[in-house]
């Protein structure tokens, strides 16, 4: 099976009775994800897209075996609802919501430790696009069409980078086993290094291409895995080279604030171990499928 | 977002960090005559602006009299303080802050920061104060205490105190090191912060333990919680195409280029800029419009973007995925009629619909150069900005 996701695995929709959640719900559906309910306070008994609402992710638990969770709350109270998440038994969670303070990610990676590891929830996001296994599942707002399935799996921030990343592929007929948006905060459930473990282990995956940004540690903590620990190819963009010092980009996350945090320094020492740079974003494409006709 | 040394001063005092008698001053008369109120027999004058350095520039003057509290503060009011944070244009100076000279004995360093590698609050110290961080961490490395604080307990006292004893501060004053510390990590927390800065702390020579300067930083996405925080906010201290794209929901970052670039998402927008650099362009400004390309938010996007006099073309990089090309492509068309655009504007479409999208650009009639991958809409965006400049004339029309 892939990482994180497959065609079974049982998701519910935190949040399903807003506007963008029902889209994005009848998306994933339509899709072919495994959509087994939703979660909202006070509305439990409620459908949505034919599937049954709880009011707590417990009951959803109890009911419909769900494993996965998609958080569409908004920012105010996102964090209580992944934390809610961990609580109710749900092994892996993807929170979409942009704008979650960052004290209440503080708190909520703090929660997430009370479990010891084989019972403790995975998190990606927030402010992410989402995973998906082409042909399989899709849990986030990616337009599934994009993604040809296949070996290259992709780690981003952003989301429109990767779908213009995933789409260049698709276009050299490259497929994607598994793409999952880390998100674009300072403090997110899941790193570049804790899905490139994954990768690794995953006999679907052949070749890895990872899309940065400026600002924050993240990247080098991955450099170091990589050298350490990887050993398949790995493919990398870093975006933000004409990003001027201490300016947020947009991503919460995305400014640059220490030594190591700009794009310069980020390509440099993820081209110090090993890793194949895509010198500009138009050609993440191409450069993977270079990487994998010297792989085969 | 960043509020002012007064204000920062006046926060901390309230979650018990001492701070010099002070007095905030909109003009002259009003600096001199607040000092006599507050007594004493020096003051320094400090411009009151969004950006360290100030004492460099000139925006920090030690006074002895009324007449020289006036003529410091005349040097100041309304011009502008450029310092190494501020950029060339430097920031307006409509606020002084007048304040009781403190008997300095040692300074320190004391900062409080988001680490993105712990995932929680650090505490970063040094005994080498009044230098700023990046200096120290340059020049005095082996100088910089650090200490991360377990989020579900709090700072507690024996991590105060170790970081105090770390810095040699005299044992006698270890307990008043521990309140200021405390009093810095609560109103981190519980004001929503992402950076407290005291520096310099000073010991002084009546043994106490004063915040010389603060700066404080506040984390956007929390100040749905903080309604008395957000009063804080000085437009005076912003970049005013900054406010007015904040104001309207978009997230905007104005640069010295000439290339505008609209785009969505936040990586794609930074990743079309640097393509704009590779193709020998340079680009204006950052600009994401978010998920949703509505027709409403690129017309606003237009609007930003043509109110920066530097512009001289536009680069529109939409990647249509759950909004359809078609529909991005509806929202150029009307923003093109409705705004007043005399440069040229490239559309780069990809993602669903992508061929009606380009369809209905080509039949709108309007003079738009359409482009099918970035590096092409790069291209063509920086030949169409030197053909203009070279030209001297403007919109052609791509066939």
């Amino acid at each position: 099976m892939s990482i994180l996701l497959d065609r079974d695995t049982k998701v519910i929709v935190q949040g399903i009775t807003g506007k963008m959640a029902r889209f994005h719900t009848k998306d994933m559906l339509e899709y072919g994800t495994n959509v087994v309910g939703g979660v909202v306070p006070g509305k439990g008994g409620e459908t949505v897209e034919g599937v049954p609402v709880f009011d707590t992710v417990k009951e959803a638990v109890e009911a419909t075996g769900a494993e996965a969770s998609l958080v569409f709350v908004p920012p105010p109270f996102a964090a209580d609802s992944i934390m809610e998440a961990a609580d109710g038994g749900i092994r892996y969670c993807v929170c979409i919501t942009d704008g979650i303070p960052a004290q209440d990610m503080i708190r909520v990676k703090r929660y997430m430790m009370r479990y010891p590891k084989e019972r403790r929830m995975v998190l990606t996001g927030p402010n992410c696009a989402g995973t998906i296994s082409p042909g399989k599942a899709l849990l986030g707002i990616m337009p599934g069409h994009i993604y040809l399935q296949g070996n290259v799996g992709i780690i981003g921030r952003s989301g429109t980078l990767g779908y213009e990343a995933a789409a260049q592929m698709k276009e050299l007929g490259i497929g994607v086993s598994t793409s999952v948006g880390i998100g674009g905060d300072p403090i997110n459930g899941s790193s570049f290094r804790d899905i490139l473990e994954r990768f690794e282990n995953d006999p679907e995956t052949h070749v890895i291409c990872m899309i940065g940004e400026i600002g924050g540690p993240q990247e080098a903590e991955a450099a170091e895995y990589i050298r350490d620990h990887v050993t398949k190819p790995v493919v990398a963009y870093v975006a933000g080279l004409t990003a001027p010092k201490g300016r947020t980009m947009g991503h919460a996350g995305a400014i640059i604030s220490a030594f190591g945090e700009s794009a310069s320094e980020k390509v440099e020492i993820l081209s110090g171990v090993g890793v194949t740079v895509a010198e500009n974003p138009a050609v993440i494409g191409k450069t993977v499928a270079s990487v994998m006709g010297k792989a085969a | 977002m960043d509020i002012h040394e007064y204000q920062a001063k006046e926060l901390l005092s309230n979650f018990g960090v001492e701070v010099p008698p002070g007095a905030l001053a909109y003009s002259p008369e009003q600096a001199t005559y607040r000092a006599r109120e507050m007594g004493g027999d020096k003051w320094i004058v400090k411009a009151q602006v969004h950006a360290g350095g100030r004492g460099k520039a000139g925006g920090v003057k030690l006074c002895e009299t009324d007449v020289e509290i006036q003529e410091a503060c005349e040097g100041m009011f309304g011009q502008k303080l450029v310092t190494h944070q501020t950029g060339s244009e430097g920031k307006g100076i409509y606020r002084v802050y007048v304040e009781g000279a403190v008997p300095i004995a040692k300074e320190f360093y004391l900062g409080f920061v988001l680490d993105r590698s712990s995932q929680r609050i650090m505490i970063v110290a040094s005994a080498e104060g009044g230098m700023e961080i990046e200096e120290i961490s340059a020049e005095r490395p082996d100088s910089i205490v650090r200490s991360t604080v377990e989020p579900a307990v709090g700072l507690q006292d024996f991590q105060a105190r170790e970081i105090a004893f770390k810095l040699g501060i005299e044992p006698a004053l270890t307990q008043k090191m521990v309140r200021t510390l405390q009093g810095c990590y609560r109103a981190f927390t519980d004001l929503d912060a992402t950076m407290v800065e005291v520096n310099p702390l000073v010991v002084t020579g009546d043994d106490r333990v004063v915040a010389l300067d603060a700066k404080m930083t506040f984390d956007d996405n929390a100040l749905f919680r903080h309604p008395q925080v957000s009063e804080l906010r000085d437009k005076s201290q912003e970049d005013p195409r900054e406010s007015r794209a904040a104001d309207r929901g978009l997230s905007y970052v104005g640069l010295d280029g000439n290339i505008g670039c609209i785009v969505n998402g936040a990586g794609l927008a930074m990743a079309t800029m640097d393509t704009i650099m590779l193709a020998g362009g340079e680009p204006a400004n950052f600009l994401d419009i978010g998920g949703g390309a509505t027709p409403e938010r690129v017309a606003k996007a237009f609007r930003l973007v043509m109110s920066d006099k530097n512009v001289q073309a536009v680069l529109v990089n939409i990647f249509a995925g759950i909004n359809r090309c078609d529909w991005v492509a509806e929202g150029v068309v009307q923003a093109l009629k409705e705004v007043q655009v005399d440069v040229p504007v490239i559309v780069r479409l990809a993602g669903t619909n992508v061929e009606e999208g380009q369809k209905i650009l080509a039949q709108s009639g309007l003079p738009v150069i359409r482009a099918n991958t970035l590096m092409e809409a790069a291209e063509r965006a920086v030949g169409a900005w030197r053909n203009d400049v070279a030209m001297g004339t403007h919109l052609k029309v791509a066939k």
